[in-house]
């Protein structure tokens, strides 16, 4: 093999002269969940909203909420975010596309927009689940109760609907998590972006993937780790949860 | 609306129209067959993987947990970076030669999405061959067969057929993955739109009618998943 | 004297199915009527008719004059004057007991959080689960669970209460204790319609028996004429079934 090892590289100081390449790879990871953390603020509010929608008598609420799932789901997320990134700064008023085209940190907004998005479609589909999962008569007793629906979905739908979806939750949070990566195609340095650059310009190929990868799966633990606790703080006693399947990334 | 009317007024279809043939004999094939092959190769080698966790060997175990929940943990592009250097060095390996070994573009990208999808129908597989009750094993073995034949003509079609809409469902996943292979600068769908948009300067057009294309197909074969899955109910 | 609640001609179907045929029955304040017959009567559809629960398309229901299909009809805050008992309880199970029982009151009734409580805990008292207060509803056996629903709808004050097969989820042992609080409340002068198979509720509190088949309404008929000498074939019939054991 060809191939020369030079672990030390971490400390070398990495082409911007200042910070050495670990701590480019640190700076990355930061860029990685602060990126993942906004988009799936975005997704859960977005995903609860549309999802709610797919659950009510209202067929007009039940279509919009289709469409925007379709929508999303069937457009790789790579083709949806140049669209936010190239063809939306085109297609709006020529001042507020050029406003966006400067904006500092574009990309990062772009792509928190468009992981978010991309990631309620999939949330939308949880959430409908977890709420259809429940027995009919729960909806049935909060209205004969004198709850109004919006009332029925707060106070007792959603509560039960949440703790069920814990389990396909955390792993749709690890998946906005993974999924950031794909940014790195519109600029922003998240981490594997900090790695492929560490790479082309050290030529340390497999040192900079393994810090990735041995950073990714630390992050895979910790989070899941976090939410597991989370699940058993608000788990109800006495109640046994019904675990539907993951599937897909 | 005027707002749309100025935004499309200048929308040039004239560059889709001329770069179809590109687009679609060029890049529309590497994406369908990479995502034929790989879905091919990832359910064999998923379903491997499967056999091995549910065998109780913990020599077979361990590292098949380990491969998929390593696949899992890890962005696919990264995983695409991984395989794209290191493929070169396992041929090299694998072949005894001096050098790295060449591979082209296709063969890179068929081994990494091979290898990453395998881990998640490893999952579906696993999930399928655990739902078949273990009265119907109960019951091959009773009769005397051994577990080679068990798992091939009892369980394993089974949950094949079980399983079916929730591997095609993943091989559309799969589809819309392939545009990561971008990263690199393979040229299938997307990045044959791509190339024609940087270089006829028609960004809007060609990314609008890439969401396009790939929405028409991903839904298409999703209402058809639908189809079967309503079918096979049925049926049973 | 009007009636407490008042069923007009009462039809209502499921896409082409004819589900209720032409029903029309009364009930006067503090009267108990229980509701028997076959199972796919109609029974349950009935009765989440008359508090907006189920939909209908021809007829007219009102309760205490309120018309429950006017379109005007402010459901939510007639459904709190309403009391409903299902079968499978429907408690809130990320609640506690205490909680099932002041949510609503607070919320739909506004009363203030003390004053809920206070309420609730008399309830409890009357169902005979003071002690549960802090549990959860996976932690009560399904009798507790329904007595607990019973006081969680009388704690709305209502001035009827349905009842949906009440004691059909519930194992043999646990069935008196909920008929016990039942018949306490009729016996405090609760107006009710109750669907069941326990006769021998009907037999000790219920005013009238109303014996529907196929959604139509067979016999409606005072209590002792009902078992003594049902006048319907079909009832008689049902009755044989369901006496036998």
């Amino acid at each position: 093999m060809h191939y020369h090892w030079n672990w030390p590289i971490f400390w070398e100081i990495s082409p911007d002269g200042v910070h050495t390449y670990l701590q480019t790879l640190l700076m990355g990871t930061g860029w990685t969940l602060l990126t993942a953390a906004f988009a799936f603020i975005i997704a859960l509010t977005f995903g609860s909203l549309i999802g709610v929608m797919r659950t009510t008598p209202f067929s007009f609420a039940v279509r919009i909420g289709d469409i925007y799932v379709e929508l999303f789901r069937n457009i790789p997320l790579l083709v949806q975010m140049f669209l936010w990134y190239f063809v939306l700064p085109e297609l709006v008023p020529r001042n507020f596309g050029n406003w966006l085209k400067q904006l500092p940190n574009a990309s990062f907004y772009t792509a928190v927009i468009a992981l978010g998005l991309y990631m309620s479609a999939r949330l939308a589909e949880q959430v409908r689940a977890g709420v259809l999962s429940l027995p009919r008569g729960q909806r049935q007793a909060g209205l004969a109760l004198g709850l109004t629906l919006p009332q029925t979905y707060v106070y007792v739908l959603l509560p039960m609907a949440y703790r069920i979806i814990m389990p396909p939750l955390t792993s749709e949070l690890l998946n906005t998590i993974k999924n950031s990566a794909v940014a790195l195609t519109i600029g922003l340095m998240e981490l594997t972006a900090r790695a492929r650059a560490m790479q082309e310009y050290s030529f340390q190929v497999f040192e900079a993937f393994t810090a990735a990868t041995v950073i990714y799966i630390a992050i895979n633990i910790m989070v899941t780790f976090a939410m597991r606790i989370a699940e058993r703080r608000i788990a109800v006693p006495g109640y046994l949860g019904f675990k539907p399947q993951d599937a897909g990334h | 609306m005027l707002g749309i009317e100025a935004m499309f007024s200048h929308f040039d279809f004239e560059v889709i129209i001329r770069s179809l043939p590109y687009l679609f004999y060029q890049g529309m094939t590497f994406t369908l067959l990479l995502t034929a092959l790989a879905t091919l190769g990832g359910i064999v080698l998923g379903t491997l993987l499967a056999l091995m966790r549910l065998s109780g060997f913990a020599l077979l175990t361990v590292p098949a947990a380990a491969y998929v929940n390593l696949m899992r943990s890890v962005p696919f592009v990264l995983m695409i970076f991984w395989f794209y250097f290191l493929v070169p060095y396992i041929g090299q390996w694998v072949t005894f030669s001096s050098r790295p070994m060449q591979v082209g573009a296709f063969a890179s990208c068929l081994v990494t999405f091979t290898l990453f999808e395998a881990a998640f129908f490893c999952e579906i597989m696993r999930a399928g061959i655990q739902s078949i009750s273990r009265g119907q094993v109960a019951a091959a073995q009773a009769l005397g067969m051994t577990y080679p034949t068990v798992m091939g003509y009892i369980v394993l079609p089974q949950a094949f057929r079980n399983m079916v809409p929730v591997l095609l469902t993943q091989t559309i996943v799969l589809f819309q993955d392939t545009s990561l292979v971008y990263v690199i600068s393979v040229t299938d769908f997307l990045g044959a739109a791509s190339k024609v948009a940087q270089r006829d300067g028609r960004l809007v057009e060609m990314y609008l009618f890439a969401a396009v294309v790939y929405f028409v197909i991903s839904l298409a074969a999703s209402r058809s998943v639908g189809l079967l899955q309503r079918r096979i109910a049925i049926i049973r | 004297m009007s009636a407490m609640i008042e069923i007009a001609g009462l039809s209502k179907w499921y896409g082409p199915t004819q589900v209720l045929k032409d029903c029309s029955a009364q009930v006067a304040k503090g009267q108990v009527v229980v509701v028997c017959g076959p199972s796919g009567s109609g029974k349950s559809t009935l009765i989440k008719c008359v508090n907006g629960l189920e939909t209908f398309q021809l007829g007219r229901i009102s309760v205490d004059g309120i018309s429950v299909g006017d379109p005007k009809t402010n459901l939510p805050k007639l459904r709190a004057r309403i009391g409903m008992v299902f079968q499978h309880f429907e408690l809130f199970p990320h609640l506690s007991v205490m909680r099932n029982l002041t949510l609503p009151q607070i919320k739909v009734l506004h009363r203030n959080a003390s004053e809920a409580e206070e309420k609730g805990a008399r309830l409890l008292d009357r169902v005979g689960l003071a002690a549960y207060a802090g549990k959860f509803p996976g932690q009560l056996s399904g009798g507790q669970q329904q007595r607990v629903a019973i006081a969680r709808a009388l704690a709305m004050e209502p001035i009827a209460m349905l009842f949906d097969e009440p004691t059909s989820a519930l194992d043999p042992e646990m069935i008196q204790e909920v008929l016990d609080v039942m018949v306490a409340l009729a016996r405090d002068g609760m107006t009710m319609i109750v669907v069941t198979h326990e006769m021998g509720f009907a037999r000790k509190v219920a005013h009238r028996v109303v014996f529907m088949d196929q959604g139509e309404i067979v016999e409606d008929a005072p209590t002792a004429d009902f078992f003594v000498k049902p006048r319907s074939g079909r009832a008689q019939l049902f009755l044989s079934k369901i006496l036998q054991h």
